[in-house]
């Protein structure tokens, strides 16, 4: 695997039985692709984290992964309210989520603190009323 | 110890079978809440929720657990168990609260020495 293979998914909002299937595919496609299980597993739940909130909190979006013999990196866009408060965003147990999607079991506060512990770099750009664009990466060891 | 192995045991009912019945059972773990079980539970582990939608499903895929316990003889909705036959997520389930269905399974793999 010398090129940069790059994926892209359009996630769409408030669909909560096909949350998940962006993250899903980029994860077989992974293993197809003989990646590290470990690296795998971080990529799988960084980014399922962030496809479920660009389908809770924003309005859909779209998500880029690009991966290459070093890396995967992954760009999640929206079009969403953006984040007021992102040091509060990030911190765990803090969530804005409706009851609709905490009786699905979503609402802990932990997917931004999943995606920087599993994520070995993360960076999050919003601006409220435009959207947020969260990028991550993890190293292929 | 194996799923095939804990099936043995006749403690669990078999929702769907999943696609690798000698995957190793390493651990255990119990949460509801999928961000906690996303971050927490151990690669290989038995999760028993009484979560059954289609997210437990996702979450059991990308955070690579060996097989999900719905406790409480709550069941899976429809659309969660035409993803995890798709996605060939072993399912079991039990009357048994889930601290209880929990203590089950650490009790098969302490004897088990795994
Ligand atoms: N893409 C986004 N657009 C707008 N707000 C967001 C976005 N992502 C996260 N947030 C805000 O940050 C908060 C914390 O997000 P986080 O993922 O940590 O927890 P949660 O989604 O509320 O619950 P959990 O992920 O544990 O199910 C959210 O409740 C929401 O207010
Ligand atoms: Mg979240």
């Amino acid at each position: 695997m010398a090129d940069v293979i790059t994926l892209t998914y359009d996630i769409s909002p408030d669909d909560f039985t096909r949350a998940g299937e962006a993250s899903s595919d980029v994860k077989s496609k992974l293993k197809q692709m003989g990646v590290p299980p470990e690296a795998i597993r971080k990529v799988s739940i960084a980014l399922y984290e962030g496809e479920i909130n660009m389908v809770i909190h924003a309005e859909g979006g779209r998500i880029t992964v690009e991966i290459s013999p070093q890396r995967i990196y992954m760009v999640l866009a929206d079009k969403g309210p953006g984040i007021p408060d992102i040091e509060k965003a990030m911190q765990a147990g803090w969530s804005t989520a409706p009851d609709e999607v905490r009786s699905l079991g979503f609402g802990a506060g932990m997917g931004l603190p999943n995606m920087k512990k599993y994520s070995d770099e993360m960076n999050i750009e919003t601006e409220i009323g435009v959207g947020t664009t969260v990028t991550m990466s993890v190293n292929i060891a | 110890m194996t799923i095939e192995e804990l099936l043995k045991k006749e403690m669990f009912r078999t929702v769907n079978p999943g696609e690798d019945k000698e995957r190793q059972i390493t651990g255990v773990f119990c949460c509801d809440l999928l961000s906690i079980a996303m971050g927490k539970a151990p690669a290989d582990c038995a999760w028993v929720t009484v979560m059954g939608n289609v997210n437990t499903i996702a979450v059991a895929t990308l955070a690579d657990v060996s097989c999900v316990v719905m406790a409480e003889g709550v069941q899976l909705d429809e659309t969660a168990r035409a993803r995890a036959k798709e996605q060939g997520v072993t399912v079991l389930a039990t009357e048994e609260p889930v601290f209880e269905a929990a203590l089950n399974i650490y009790r098969e793999l302490e004897s088990a020495g795994a």
